[in-house]
């Protein structure tokens, strides 16, 4: 069987508004959530001059070769990484070992108040997912998917 | 593992292009990148090498259309062939809902298109998942070549399971899209069945 993450309108909401917030209070840019496999999740802020999907793929390239890494240190994971631009600043961060944030800012915000909010921010997140999960193994096998027949999946390619 | 997005109408699943270095899979990828209308696909990232070898990944993010009324989005990864970067395929191969084998034609590539099989095989297990299992297509591909080992052979060599199996020139770009729908439509039926 293959694991599914179903995210739920609820569960989207308050992704959405940590997200927000979390641009707001830490005077970011953007805020990007994206799953360890690369698919964005949720975006806030001014991501329109963005390519938030290659943005996604790539911060979960980087998060999975810093892993490697830290592995080969043996350390269990390296939970932030920061990179810093003439203008414009990164900083990615783990949250409950299973989704990544990730924080655009510039010279109007500074590494500390944004490390400050986004403690905060993944704690929430960190609940959120905690429910996805939880309520991703109730639900067990039962995919939003089942009742798609054959055909449909023909015509895509018609 | 396939992601759902409820309230965007979403499903977006993971296809890695495996095998040995320099057999096309690269190529498979930009094939599809040109021949796809802009609006149904995203940029094309490709982390290579100054020789234009693939060091880390080439990522091609793809819109098929919609099914019941969900967007059905694929992101198409490569994997670096050369021997030496090991670490890395196994990072791609995280989270993969389908995976495409592009084996070399070529007779001298027989034994690289066996030893990567058998990565894939044990990179796949590392992860959790079984190659017997998972939808998994493969092409052979330079069919065009003079040296190109009959199919019939490299079929008995490479596919026990008897998974869909394509010949092509991906350069051409033959075979490049039977592949990819092969390989999406297993993926797909994989996700309906739960």
């Amino acid at each position: 069987m293959i694991q599914q993450m179903v995210i739920h309108e609820e569960d989207y909401r308050r992704i959405t508004a940590v997200c927000d917030r979390l641009t707001r209070d830490a005077n970011a840019k953007a805020v990007f959530l994206v799953d360890k496999n690369g698919q964005l999740i949720a975006s806030s802020g001014a991501t329109d001059d963005i390519d938030t999907t290659s943005l996604a793929s790539l911060t979960a390239g980087n998060i999975a070769a810093t892993g490697g890494l830290a592995k080969l240190l043996g350390e269990k994971e390296f939970s932030i990484l920061f990179h810093e631009g003439e203008r414009d600043n990164l900083h990615i961060s783990i949250v409950a070992q299973k989704v990544i944030l990730v924080v655009i800012f510039d010279s109007r915000s500074s590494l500390g108040l944004v490390r400050l909010r986004v403690k905060k921010a993944s704690e929430e997140l960190a609940q959120v997912f905690t429910d996805v999960q939880r309520r991703g193994d109730a639900a067990g096998l039962q995919s939003p998917f089942a009742e798609i027949t054959d055909e449909d999946i023909d015509n895509l390619f018609n | 593992m396939p992601f759902i997005n409820l309230p965007l109408r979403e499903i977006t699943c993971k296809i890695v292009y495996y095998g040995p270095g320099l057999c096309g899979k690269t190529t498979n990828l930009q094939y599809i990148y040109a021949k796809t209308n802009p609006e149904a696909r995203g940029n094309m990232i490709a982390l290579a090498t100054e020789t234009d070898r693939t060091l880390f990944f080439d990522f091609l993010p793809l819109g098929l259309g919609e099914i019941r009324g969900f967007k059905t989005r694929f992101h198409l990864y490569s994997v670096p062939g050369q021997v030496f970067y090991d670490a890395s395929r196994k990072l791609i191969l995280r989270g993969v809902d389908g995976v495409v084998f592009v084996a070399d034609s070529l007779y001298d590539r027989l034994d690289a298109n066996l030893e990567s099989m058998e990565n894939l095989r044990v990179n796949l297990a590392e992860q959790g998942y079984d190659l017997d299992t998972i939808p998994f297509v493969i092409q052979y591909n330079k069919r065009d070549l003079p040296n190109a080992m009959p199919m019939e052979e490299l079929s008995r060599l490479l596919n026990p399971r008897k998974v869909p199996e394509f010949g092509a020139v991906a350069v051409t770009g033959e075979g490049v899209f039977d592949t990819l729908k092969a390989i999406a439509k297993l993926v797909l039926q994989k996700v309906k069945s739960g």
